[in-house]
Parts: C-alpha cells; sequence; structure tokens
C-alpha cells in the first residue's frame, strides 16, 4: 500500500500532502489534551509496532504481496489522532530511510494508511457501543474494525492511483503516471486485502486489545471516551 | 543507556518490549514466505522497469520521478545487487531494528514536546 515516487501526479500528491499537514496541526492539538505522559512510552511502541508489521510482507500465491498496518489497533487504543502521529512517523521514517513507499507520496500514503485507515477504524469499533468490555463482543468489533479498516484504505490507494490516467495523460494517449486505471486499481487492491492482509490486521487489532484489556484496560482511550459520554 | 531506560519501565512496558524484539528478529518471514510462493511485487510498487514489461512502456512522469529519491537503506538492504536470501534477510532485521528504534525514539521526543498533561 506504499505508493511510490512517479505513480501520483502532482495535482494529487500536493493536496494529499496539505491535508496531511493540516491533520498533523490538529493532531497535536487534540494528542496535547488526550495523550497523558505515562502513557508516552506506550505511544512510541505502538508506532515501533507499526514499523515492524508492515515489515511483514504476506504473499497471495500465484499474485501479489500485502501486509497489515497495525493502525487499526493504534486508533482504538490512543484514539485517531495519536495513531495519525504514530503512523505518520513509521511512514516517514520507512520513506527517508528504506525507501518504502515515494518521497513525493508521503502526503498521499500518510492520508492512507494514518488518517483515513485509523479513523475508519477507530469509528466502525465505536458503532458497536461496547459498554462493558465483554470479551466476545469486544473481539467480534476489534476485528471487524481491523479488517474493514484495512480493505477501505486499500480501496482509497487503489482510487488514487486508479485516477492518474484520468488526470494526466501524454497526447499519445499513453499513461504519464500510474498507468492502470480504475476498473484494473479497485479489484487488484481490494482482492488481496479482503482475502488475507485484511484478515490478518483484524486478528491482530482483536489479539491485542484482548491482551491490553487484561493487563492496562485503563489504556484504552475508545472505552474511556464512551464512560466519559454516558 | 537502553538498559538504563529499560530499567524505568514497566512489567508490561518491558513484555512488550520483549515482543517487539522478537518480532524483528523474525520479519525474514516478510521476503522468505513471498520468495517461496514466488509472488511479485505489492501491486503498485513496480520498478519502472517491471512497468515496462507489464504495459510496454514506462509512463513519462514515473520514469522522471522513480528515481527522485534515493534511500540510504533502500528495500531495507544494502547492496541491493545481491540478492541471495540470507544478505536479504540480515538487513532485513537490521532494518527493522533500526527502523523500529528511530520510529520509537521519533514519538517519544514529539510527544514529550506536545503533552504537558502529567496525569
Amino acid at each position: 500500500m506504499h505508493i511510490p515516487d512517479g505513480y501520483l501526479s502532482p495535482q494529487t500528491y500536493i493536496p494529499l500532502f496539505g491535508v496531511f499537514v493540516l491533520t498533523a496541526a490538529v493532531a497535536v492539538k487534540k494528542v496535547k489534551d488526550e495523550v497523558s505522559s505515562r502513557n508516552i512510552p506506550y505511544l512510541g511502541m505502538a508506532a515501533a509496532f507499526s514499523f515492524i508489521i508492515m515489515m511483514f510482507n504476506l504473499p497471495i500465491p500465484g499474485g501479489t504481496t500485502g501486509h497489515a498496518v497495525g493502525s487499526a489497533v493504534i486508533a482504538i487504543i490512543f484514539g485517531p489522532w495519536a495513531a495519525m502521529l504514530a503512523v505518520s512517523v513509521a511512514i516517514i521514517i520507512q520513506a527517508l530511510i528504506f525507501g518504502d513507499g515515494g518521497i513525493t507520496a508521503i502526503g498521499a500514503n500518510c492520508f492512507n494508511m494514518a488518517i483515513f485507515m485509523p479513523f475508519t477504524a477507530f469509528y466502525i469499533f465505536k458503532l458497536f457501543r461496547i459498554k462493558t468490555a465483554r470479551k466476545p463482543a469486544v473481539t467480534i468489533a476489534a476485528f471487524i474494525s481491523g479488517y474493514l479498516s484495512l480493505v477501505l484504505a486499500a480501496v482509497i490507494t487503489a482510487v488514487e492511483l486508479g485516477l492518474q490516467p484520468l488526470i494526466a495523460s501524454a497526447p499519445d494517449g499513453k499513461a504519464l503516471y500510474c498507468p492502470y486505471d480504475l476498473s484494473v486499481a479497485i479489484p487488484a487492491m481490494a482482492i488481496g486485502h479482503m482475502l488475507l492482509f485484511g484478515v490478518v490486521e483484524g486478528i491482530i487489532t482483536a489479539i491485542i486489545i484482548n491482551y491490553i484489556l487484561k493487563n492496562e484496560p485503563k489504556l484504552i482511550y475508545a472505552f474511556r471516551k464512551s464512560a466519559k459520554n454516558e | 543507556m537502553l538498559s538504563e531506560k529499560a530499567q524505568k519501565m514497566n512489567k508490561l512496558q518491558k513484555k512488550i518490549l520483549v515482543i517487539l524484539i522478537l518480532l524483528c528478529l523474525i520479519t525474514p518471514v516478510g521476503i522468505l514466505l513471498p520468495a517461496f510462493f514466488n509472488t511479485g511485487d505489492a501491486w503498485g510498487e513496480w520498478s519502472a522497469q517491471t512497468v515496462k514489461e507489464l504495459v510496454g512502456y514506462v509512463p513519462k512522469g514515473l520514469q522522471k520521478y522513480s528515481d527522485i529519491y534515493k534511500a540510504p537503506l533502500h528495500d531495507y538492504t544494502v547492496n541491493s545487487a545481491d540478492r541471495s536470501l540470507m544478505h536479504k534477510s540480515g538487513f532485513y532485521i537490521v532494518s527493522g531494528l533500526l527502523g523500529a528504534t528511530i520510529t520509537y525514539i521519533v514519538v517519544l521526543l514529539i510527544s514529550k514536546i506536545i503533552v504537558r498533561n502529567g496525569e
């Protein structure tokens, strides 16, 4: 899901970079209010976890590879704004040091995996309105949140890539950037994430939420908020 | 310095740290499994050369931008000409440990600057 340099036109990556910068500015304010200093080490570890989990490329035999991101579980535990900061740092370091994801695509990649995905995951989890942390309900909600948020993030990535032939083509009709249109990009990205990578994201989300619930239940933002509201 | 830090951590944090290090050590799964099943690149992450094989030409913009930046540890390895799985796996682990540590430190620094809430 890491878009390399050259796949997005400037008309695409510049606005997405703008969205990223604005969102990061809001996130700084939100994190200031929402994260307590004793939880900072956990947030750092969560970001490191996201970095590591993205290295586990999984194969679809006869097809492509992909990986989980970890944004869903981080959003449920720390809230979507803190997740945005944590996962953005991982993505930027992947781009700058390891060339995983393009420099010009940093805004787009952060938008897909560090903004769109954690917010989607968080609100899907909240849809279940879990009041007391009963285990089967939490496990199901966490799995669905992880699964759907990764699949939808893959589709958003596919939309950005698939729009390129429409946005920018040479006079001879040849694409200037990503050569595949939406009809190819969306199924190609969606299928792998629906079959395998989303399932993995769902499973790690459910396992980690249960683990934190057992060991440090007060940490979980998604429950703290609902306790405050009700 | 790392051990000093570790002493200040609580039990759960130490446990998580151990899990993260273990995960780093098994990251080569992320290159060995795709190699075993002989899968190609992730969709939409091909090199310019591979795009040429796929669609018959290299899009001009893609050509222009694809070499705009060369990361020091591109593809989580050094000397990417050495395609042996041993070489790649070794540097994959080193990259995992290095990248995760840098990510952890940067998030810690940013959070310490932002967060004033001591509760």
